[in-house]
């Protein structure tokens, strides 16, 4: 530590003098967030002094980071330093004005239609900085630092990533609350002031890759595609312009443990209190369904909005089998699902609350909820309107004699039939044989009256030719004409197909998207290590506003006044949808990299070379050539020939 | 090569090989026949082997427990399908449900082109019932198909019963990373056609179907299930599907190694493998095997539902379960734990079965004989030096003088045309044979007016080059016995590397008539030979030799039905699934033979 402030002062001796006025000019822009930083300082360094210490490597981590930069950050972290030793135990815990960050935690469990289960956990932190500003944000409390580093790092101004196993089957289960793709699917909206996008891009996905210890570093231009109308930003901020906009989906990632690791990293009590302590790998990956994501954006501070903060939420989606192997009793508890119980909240969290979805069950004639929970929840969730029964883990109350609490639900009921979700989509490759094919995307509007646009966005490898001319979209056996295409041919190893339209689906209705396609033919070293087993086409983006559930319900029973009914109002009678499609396995013609083929090669060649030249000899006639006369000769002859004398 | 260039020598040896050519026909043809022959000897023929590593030496454990369930199961589908009269769809769609499957249907309609009487169908209507069971954590782009069909009468009830017992079992277990799909399909080979029609979106047969709402991406491989008792004596694996079309071997060796493993008697063709390979017996048993692998293959039909998946490149086979009279029998129980086994080694699929041979013919299940060792076959039988032999003669008159050029000018552009007129004519009456049967509706009908344009094709021709040329010639008819010659190469070379057998047995008969057939042989003889060796002939004898070797010999009379019931089954496959064989021998060859017909009676 004595060297480092030595050196610490020595720089700066040096440094002041030369950067005077970078420092000062960037003091004058940033007045504002410097109070704010000053103020975030205090209740820190007084709640967690042992924390400084464990964040001391960090700080040299970055150091090393950001090498290139190390003049501007050092002023400012040597006086954080200061103010760290001199200052260690001054502040009082208790009177802790109004904390600038915030996390909260909670867990939602539906029990499905299927029989099925949902539990869907959401982690919220909440920081009032800006990553932006000229001087870094050195000092983390909550927020993950190695991701508040890669916001400020590569101007990100919004960042969604998640990593998904499974299919969501949305026939069964409805509507999940965060939809995502098969495999990795990561969108960036970056800031304005990024002059290469492109090249931050690379560095971030490169970047990312390491966090989460996954295959992003696979994504490159041929995978990348920016939508132009599927994707716009969640937070605060109205740019449209997509060229700040990369998309790209690994629908091949195979998600486990090991991304499991770093993302519970990310959280504040990592798997030591709270929720997390349910996320046990062995559990979590005997499921049907699982995702987990990370979504970073600005949002509003207050309700007039003058201040932003940014918000990075985690959620973790996971579905449980109803038919997993000695399931007598149709019952789950948390501890059948995530072999836990949970006894304490995350001491860190300012809210903590596990939600049971009752909507279905108001007699509890479907399932058993226990232990009971007189708190009860409404909510507007995809249109519909929910209930919940409330458990709030930040009481000691809700955890009972026992000091733990272990929810049970117990079913009543046999399993239903299929659902009918008011959008729906599937993909499949039709034709058969290795030279061509139809891509099929059907569309189902399951509304019984009214008709809603949808945004398709299909991203299709270039290595499948699409034959645009051929793309159609009918519904009910008639041509549908889409309002607006966007369409930016592939090239060959650079970039991907994308396709992107806005359909009207009539009401009660399945419209289909056909468009044919060619296999290319790939060279011998771009085929993967198992080229037979096919390769991927993500999944297509089905982006919609949904009429909703409540805005359908016309002759409402619920007592409610005349006059508030007539007019469907207006937060109620749509809500956002994304569905995603299967991605496509595709097999390309592949050469049989085997030991047959180049025999068989070998000796075609073989026998053509000597049958053929045999052939030839045997039926060829043969002729002695008489040699060519002298060019005097000729001559001789010409002459002879004009005056009509017989030749030589 | 030195010796060739130098005239002298190259005369000696092209005379010698003229003056050889009846000899050395006969020796390669000889060899050819011998060396097929040698494909059934065990020692010269390869032991099959896994070669796809994903299946290999994983260790699998098969606990399937619930075979009596599923008889009963399979009691209770029978009860239902009687009281029903054909399939009961909502009693499958409810059991699907019950055992945890997404459950969709499809429903079918078909309007034969003419009554097929050996069925008895000629408007088709029927629904295909399929569940799926999703795999956990899978995002749908595998698939695994397991089929039964569901046929009138009391048979494959068990099939079905089995089919649900392993769903339910099959659904409660983890390791799936595959989707598995449970077909029960109506109309057999029909439904079939409609549910992968629909399942692929193509249609290539003009059947209706309704569209498929439920899919699981990309078929890897499909078992088709028949299982007619409740106790079995052995398990049959059928191979051949449509257009001669064999599965990836390795699906066969996963069904022996099962076999093995388990401890169920296996069979293919219905033949037992036998250990005395060196004896007298031992020996014509892997031939009969092998030649009713030859003649299956040869019919181009599919002989179970699987054969229609192999157009989709979907490896598949059909297992049978056989009861006769043995004493040691095997309970559904064992079944289910062989087709766990199995399922779960596809499961273990990383990459389609690829490694393995496309091309092969099985004298037993555990021997197998690859396409570079049954190829010389066709390659001795087709070596057809006659060819040379007429090259030679007709290039051969020595140009005596300058003007010779002029004259072999002259010479040769009637004989083109003398050439094609018969070509042409020919081959309309192939497309007679081909298209005539449309407008008939009865079977009987379609099949005797097949024959009587056939016959009647025989009087046509044989004097066509009249038309154009007047008088033939003896260069006239060499030309056209030439083109003929190279002409049949051809065509059987490239059936035989489509669908081998069919080549084989075309060549087997073609060849021959081929090499002798000169207008200068006796007349009545040769003709009477012609006939016996033309295609319907070979046909008719095939399904003599069929019989025999499945040891069911007939009568003639028996065998003049069956004739006449595998003519208009060719044309009812070539309709509804596309089957190739039966335009293949109306156009293609029977012209081809029309021209050697013709040459016999060249004047």
């Amino acid at each position: 530590m004595a060297a480092h402030r030595c050196s610490y002062s020595a720089l700066l001796l040096i440094i002041c003098s030369l950067s005077m006025f970078i420092v000062a000019d960037s003091q004058e822009t940033t007045l504002t967030g410097d109070n704010h930083a000053t103020e975030l300082d205090n209740p820190q360094t007084a709640t967690e002094t042992a924390g400084q210490m464990a964040e001391q490597p960090a700080v040299e981590e970055r150091r090393l980071w950001e090498a290139t930069e190390v003049e501007e950050a050092t002023p400012d972290d040597a006086d954080t330093d200061k103010q760290d030793t001199s200052t260690p135990e001054t502040a009082v815990p208790s009177s802790v004005p109004q904390p600038k960050d915030d996390f909260q935690e909670e867990l939602v469990i539906r029990p499905l239609h299927s029989g099925d289960i949902y539990a869907s956990f959401q982690f919220r932190t909440l920081w009032e900085t800006d990553f932006m500003r000229g001087n870094k944000v050195s000092h983390y409390r909550l927020f993950p630092k190695s991701l508040g580093q890669v916001i400020s790092k590569f101007s990100v101004r919004e960042l969604h990533i998640s990593f998904t196993q499974g299919y969501w089957r949305t026939m069964q289960w409805g509507q999940p609350f965060l939809p995502s793709p098969p495999g990795a699917e990561l969108w960036v909206w970056f800031q304005d002031s990024v002059t290469d996008v492109d090249g931050t891009w690379k560095e971030l996905t490169n970047v990312l890759s390491g966090i989460f210890c996954a295959s992003l570093n696979f994504i490159d231009s041929t995978n990348t595609v920016q939508p132009s109308a599927s994707f716009k930003p969640l937070g605060i901020g109205n740019v449209t312009d997509h060229s700040f906009l990369r998309y790209a989906t690994l629908p091949r990632e195979i998600v486990c443990t090991e991304n499991l690791t770093p993302w519970k990293k990310l959280l504040p009590c990592g798997s030591k209190a709270g929720l997390a302590v349910l996320l046990k790998s062995e559990k979590l990956f005997h499921s049907s369904f699982h995702s987990q994501a990370v979504h970073i954006r600005p949002v509003c501070q207050d309700w007039q909005c003058k201040t932003t903060s940014w918000e990075l939420r985690q959620t973790l989606n996971v579905v449980f089998d109803l038919h997993t192997p000695g399931q007598g009793k149709r019952e789950w508890s948390l501890f059948k699902m995530f072999s836990r119980t949970l006894t304490e909240a995350c001491p860190l969290a300012s809210s903590s609350k596990i939600y049971i979805d009752i909507t279905d069950n108001p007699q509890g004639e479907q399932f058993e909820v226990s232990p009971a929970t007189p708190l009860l929840s409404q909510a507007m969730v995809l249109g519909d309107r929910r209930t919940f029964s409330v458990y709030d883990l930040t009481q000691q109350i809700t955890f009972g004699t026992v000091r733990s609490l272990n929810l049970l639900i117990r079913w009543k009921s046999s399993e239903g039939d299929m659902l009918r979700p008011l959008l729906h989509g599937e993909r499949y490759v039709a034709g058969y044989g290795l030279q061509t094919g139809e891509i099929h995307t059907l569309m189902y509007n399951n509304h019984p009256y009214r008709s809603f646009p949808v945004l398709l966005l299909d991203s299709v490898p270039w290595y499948l030719r699409l034959y645009i001319h051929t793309l159609t979209v009918a519904s009910k056996g008639k041509d549908n004409k889409p309002s607006y295409i966007h369409y930016q041919p592939s090239k060959d190893r650079v970039r991907p197909h994308l396709l992107e339209m806005l359909v009207q689906l009539p009401p009660n209705s399945v419209t289909e998207v056909t468009v044919q396609f060619e296999r290319a033919l790939l060279k011998w070293t771009e085929y993967t290590p198992d080229p037979n087993h096919g390769f991927y086409v993500g999944s297509s983006v089905i982006s919609s506003l949904v009429p909703s559930i409540v805005a359908m319900d016309t002759n409402s029973t619920r007592e409610q006044p005349l006059f508030s009914s007539f007019f469907p109002c207006k937060e109620e009678s749509s809500y956002f949808v994304r569905v995603y499609t299967e991605p496509l396995l595709v097999n390309l013609p592949t050469p049989d990299f085997s030991m047959p083929y180049n025999v068989i090669c070998l000796t075609c060649t073989v026998v053509a070379v000597g049958y053929g030249s045999l052939y030839n000899l045997l039926t060829r006639s043969f002729q002695i050539d008489e040699p060519s006369p002298g060019l005097a000769k000729r001559i001789a002859n010409i002459i002879r020939k004009m005056r009509g004398v017989p030749p030589l | 090569m030195g010796l060739l260039s130098d005239p002298n020598r190259r005369r000696a040896l092209i005379s010698l090989l003229t003056r050889l050519n009846a000899p050395i026909c006969v020796v390669c043809y000889m060899a050819g026949v011998a060396w097929f022959m040698g494909l059934a000897f065990e020692p010269f023929t390869l032991r099959t082997y896994m070669s796809e590593n994903a299946m290999g030496s994983t260790m699998v454990e098969e606990r399937f427990p619930a075979g009596e369930r599923a008889l009963a199961t399979g009691r209770e589908f029978s009860a239902h399908k009687k009281k029903v009269g054909g399939m009961p769809v909502d009693w499958l769609v409810k059991t699907m449900q019950a055992r945890g499957l997404e459950v969709f249907t499809q429903r079918f309609s078909r309007t034969l082109p003419f009554p097929d009487e050996n069925k008895e169908r000629y408007l088709v209507k029927g629904t295909n019932v399929y569940g799926i069971l999703r795999a956990p954590r899978a995002p749908r782009t595998e698939a695994l198909v397991l089929s039964a069909p569901c046929t009138p009468g009391d048979n494959n009830n068990q099939a079905v019963g089995l089919l649900l017992g392993l769903a339910q079992y099959f659904r409660n277990q983890v390791y799936w990373a595959k989707d598995i799909i449970f077909l029960v399909n109506e109309h057999d080979l029909i439904g079939m056609q409609a549910w992968l029609e629909g399942y692929h979106h193509t249609n290539t047969t003009g059947m209706d179907w309704s569209p498929l709402q439920g899919r699981g991406g990309s078929i890897q491989a499909a078992l088709s299930l028949e299982l007619s008792s409740d106790v079995i004596t052995s398990l049959d694996l059928v191979l051949e599907g449509l257009n001669g079309q064999l599965p990836n071997l390795d699906l066969a060796n996963l069904f022996y190694a099962f076999c093995q493993k388990i401890g169920v008697l296996c069979t293919i063709q219905g033949k037992l493998q036998r250990n005395d390979w060196d004896s007298v017996s031992g020996y014509s048993h892997s031939v009969q095997t092998m030649m009713l692998m030859v003649m299956k293959q040869a019919s181009g039909r599919p002989w179970g539902d699987h054969g229609l998946f192999l157009r989709y490149h979907i490896e598949a086979a059909t297992i049978k379960g056989i009861n006769s009279f043995r004493q040691y029998k095997s309970d559904t129980t064992t079944i289910g734990r062989l087709l766990e086994g199995m399922y779960r080694k596809l499961n273990n699929l990383l990459e389609r079965l690829h490694q393995s041979y496309f091309f092969y013919l099985m004298p037993s299940l555990s021997h197998f004989v690859s396409i570079g060792y049954y190829m010389p076959v066709i390659d001795y039988i087709l070596l057809l030096i006659c060819a040379l032999d007429l090259w030679v003669q007709l290039a051969t008159p020595p140009p005596r003088t300058e003007d010779g050029v002029a004259d072999t000018e002259q010479m040769s552009s009637p004989g083109v045309l003398s050439v094609l007129t018969p070509l042409v004519i020919s081959h309309l009456t192939g497309v007679e044979v081909a298209v005539e049967h449309f407008p008939v509706s009865e079977t009987e009908a379609v099949v005797l007016t097949a024959i009587a344009i056939y016959t009647a094709g025989l009087a046509l021709p044989h004097n066509t080059h009249r038309l154009l040329s007047g008088e033939g010639t003896e260069q006239g008819w060499k030309v056209l016995k030439l083109v003929a010659v190279l002409y049949l190469a051809v065509l059987l070379g490239c059936t035989a590397l489509i669908n081998f057998s069919l080549g084989f047995i075309l060549a087997l008969t073609l060849v021959p008539v081929a090499a002798f057939v000169t207008p200068h042989v006796p007349k009545i003889l040769s003709a009477f030979i012609l006939v016996i060796l033309s295609p319907a002939c070979t046909l008719l004898f095939s399904v003599f030799f069929f019989q025999e070797l499945q040891e069911m010999p007939v009568s003639f009379i028996d065998g003049w039905m069956l004739f006449l019931s595998v003519i208009s089954q060719g044309i009812l496959d070539h309709s509804l699934y596309g089957s190739l064989v039966y335009p293949l021998i109306a156009l293609l060859v029977y012209p081809c033979w029309l021209l050697f017909w013709n040459i016999l009676f060249w004047k």
